[in-house]
């Protein structure tokens, strides 16, 4: 992860391996969150630059795609799927209880920056409903328990 | 003593049912008490309410053991699970297992049995067999081969695959493409995931007969940012199906040439829709294309493209290798073949049944879902994704095929079913493809973009009893007028669950509404 917004030179050693790619823009945004785990601002000069579009054309592509954030993310990212088939499963009533233990509503982080909640549609885990990600990491059949269980080891990670 | 092989799916579900712990904890303890196991991380059987469900090759086949917890694990050893003995948690052989004996396994034929990166094994279960024919057989062929087994797209829309690919042939042009949607956006589906995870060489496989097919030598896969272990499971794949020359250059021995990538998506359920995505791997804002032109004469960078589902793709080795005949003899009606269920939501057993076409909702909701998880009666189901309509349990006898389906204003999509006991509230439901259709609308036709918020608004005074009559006539108005004036699906179809939850419940629509959860 890059400390500070990466400089030009750092921008520049990741995406050149990319540009011969037919239409790069969306592997190079990849490229940059996976380091930098998230898109900063001074990247979008940097990529408009290089693929000869507008400052414009690349921020319009970024905020395009809920998958891209403009801020680092916060230590534990909590993301729990509202789509249907949870639903049926009662993710309501889980999506409440995690709201409710990180004190936060769904696209919230905490001041502090060590928790952020998100919602996110299906993780085509249906047949084994409620299903939610911490850090990236998939847990399905989750009751309100295993969630507590779960964030407690998130948090206790180093 | 020569290594037990055990299986321990790496399939998204398992490792969800914490299948990562479970393989570690055997291999820990297989040190520990000195023996020797070989742990396959294979697909997943599909049967997700005994995952992880771990089986052992025994003389007597693969037995297996499930729902296993890491728990389990030193209790096995001592039972002397690695030579198949009886346990708390046996199954038995796995392949007389009334879920996947009864079923048809054709497209999910090898998924939970090999292991998936391994082209041994695949070559071993028939793989590569459909592309060894497809090398000696002309394009117009293969794209005949296809017609006729009468396979039609499993991404949502059935078009016939065969004409798909004919008028890709057809144009004369310096590239042509082979794009596989692999967004798999649709809330309850899943077969997509499981296929890639379970058996990616199909796929791979599949695309290389559509690349030789219609000319093409360059495919891309177009994968939904939230599946990471397909990810790196495909990603395995396609080195592996390098590395021993059935992808790449001079595919076995034959002097064609094919190669794939793999393009992750960004979290936009609308890339899901083909020219969207065409638009999103050409590195753009996912919007929606006005047709024509269609992606088969100009689609990826402007070139002929052919545009297939996961399913569709993988389907077609079995095709080339058995002859379309021995496909197109299993379905019913126009429906052809074999259909990957995806049951999902409330159900006891849910999880994977491909069975050719001609089941009806009840045996799928209770033969193999076995009825709900809760205990409660079913109230309705969801078929195809947040754009399908909901079905009321007086129609469960339906039979689940295209046209039937749409004979009663419902559609089979991608075929997963979203399963709901008697606590589900309706109107909710409907306000919930209405927000839906908002937060994910591409933002190009004012009907989808607009009318979605102002549906959500409409609900809500419905519900709380404001005008109820005028509301009602609104939210009609605003259906229609999403039904026709939406460039796409998207806008297009929310109205369908919104609509079907108000004919077949539009009690829940009241003020005073009688569902126990409110
Ligand atoms: C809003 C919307 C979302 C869609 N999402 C998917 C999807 O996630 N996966 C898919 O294969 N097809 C999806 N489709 C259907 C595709 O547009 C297209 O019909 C399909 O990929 C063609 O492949 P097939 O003929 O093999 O089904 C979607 C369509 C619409 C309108
Ligand atoms: S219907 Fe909605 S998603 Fe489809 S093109 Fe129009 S605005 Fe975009
Ligand atoms: S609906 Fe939640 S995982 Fe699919």
């Amino acid at each position: 992860m890059f400390d500070t917004q990466p400089s030009r030179e750092e921008i520049l050693a990741l995406i050149t391996p990319l540009k011969d790619q037919p239409g790069p823009l969306l592997v190079m945004l990849h490229a940059i969150q996976t380091q930098a785990g998230y898109v900063p601002a001074s990247v979008i000069p940097v990529l408009a630059d290089e693929l000869n579009l507008s400052r414009a054309e690349v921020q319009g592509v970024v905020s395009f795609y809920h998958h891209f954030r403009d801020r680092p993310p916060a230590r534990v990212r909590i993301e729990v799927c509202r789509a249907e088939s949870c639903q049926a499963l009662h993710g309501d009533r889980l999506a409440a209880h995690v709201e409710q233990r990180t004190q936060l509503r769904f696209g919230e982080s905490s001041a502090d920056g060590s928790v952020s909640l998100h919602p996110v549609y299906c993780l085509g885990l249906c047949s084994a409903s409620p299903a939610l990600m911490i850090d990236g990491a998939v847990h399905a059949r989750v009751t309100p328990e295993r969630f507590d269980e779960l964030l407690a080891q998130a948090e206790a990670k180093p | 003593m020569s290594a037990v092989s055990v299986y321990v799916p790496r399939d998204a579900s398992a490792v969800a049912l914490d299948a990562d712990g479970v393989a570690a904890e055997i291999g820990r303890q297989a040190r520990e008490r000195g023996v020797a196991v070989r742990i396959v991380r294979n697909g997943s059987r599909g049967l997700s309410w005994l995952e992880p469900l771990v089986e052992v090759a025994s003389p007597e086949g693969r037995v297996a053991y499930g729902p296993v917890g890491t728990a389990d694990v030193a209790n096995l050893f001592e039972a002397g699970f690695l030579a198949g003995a009886p346990h708390r948690l046996s199954l038995g052989p796995i392949d007389q297992h009334p879920y996947l004996k009864s079923q048809q396994r054709v497209t999910f034929a090898r998924v939970g049995v090999i292991d998936p990166v391994s082209v041994a094994e695949y070559v071993a279960y028939d793989g590569f067999q459909g592309l060894r024919e497809a090398l000696q057989t002309s394009p117009v062929d293969i794209v005949r081969v296809v017609t006729e087994s009468g396979l039609r797209g499993r991404g949502g829309a059935a078009f016939p695959t065969g004409i798909k690919w004919k008028t890709v042939l057809e144009q004369a042009a310096p590239q042509k493409y082979i794009a596989c949607n692999a967004d798999e956006g649709d809330s309850g589906t899943f077969a997509d995931r499981m296929l890639m995870e379970g058996d990616p060489f199909q796929l791979i496989e599949g695309m290389t007969i559509a690349g030789l097919a219609v000319g093409a030598t360059q495919g891309y896969i177009y994968l939904r940012v939230e599946y990471p272990h397909a990810h790196r499971v495909l990603g395995e794949a396609l080195a592996a199906a390098r590395r021993t020359g059935f992808l790449g250059q001079n595919i076995m021995g034959s002097g064609a040439h094919f190669d794939i990538d793999v393009r992750l998506g960004a979290g936009a359920y609308i890339c899901g829709e083909e020219t969207s995505m065409l638009e999103s791997l050409e590195g753009r804002r996912g919007e929606v294309r006005v047709r024509p032109p269609l992606p088969a004469i100009k689609g990826l960078f402007g070139m002929p493209t052919v545009v297939n589902n996961v399913i569709t793709l993988a389907s077609v080795p079995a095709i080339l290798h058995k002859g379309a005949e021995a496909y197109r003899q299993l379905g019913s009606g126009k429906s052809r073949g074999t259909l990957p269920i995806q049951l999902a939501g409330n159900l006891k057993h849910a999880g994977l049944v491909e069975r050719a076409f001609g089941l009806t909702l009840r045996e799928l909701l209770y033969d193999y879902g076995g009825g709900s998880a809760s205990g409660r009666p079913l109230r309705a189901v969801q078929i195809g994704g947040p754009l399908g309509a909901y079905v009321p349990a007086s129609q469960f006898d339906t039979v689940v095929d295209y046209e039937t389906l749409s004979g009663i204003g419902a559609l089979l999509g991608h075929g997963g079913i979203v399963a709901f006991d008697d606590t589900v509230d309706m109107a909710r439901m409907a306000r919930y493809a209405m927000a839906f259709c908002a937060h994910e609308s591409c933002g190009k036709c004012t009907p989808c973009r607009i009318g979605s918020t102002r549906g959500v608004e409409v609900i809500d005074r419905i519900v709380a009893g404001t005008d109820r009559e005028q509301n009602l006539a609104l939210l009609n108005d605003l259906c229609e007028t999403m039904v026709h004036g939406s460039l796409c699906g998207l806008g297009g179809m929310t109205p369908f669950p919104v609509q079907s939850a108000l004919k077949y419940f539009p009690e829940d629509f009241l003020p005073q509404s009688p569902v126990a959860s409110r």
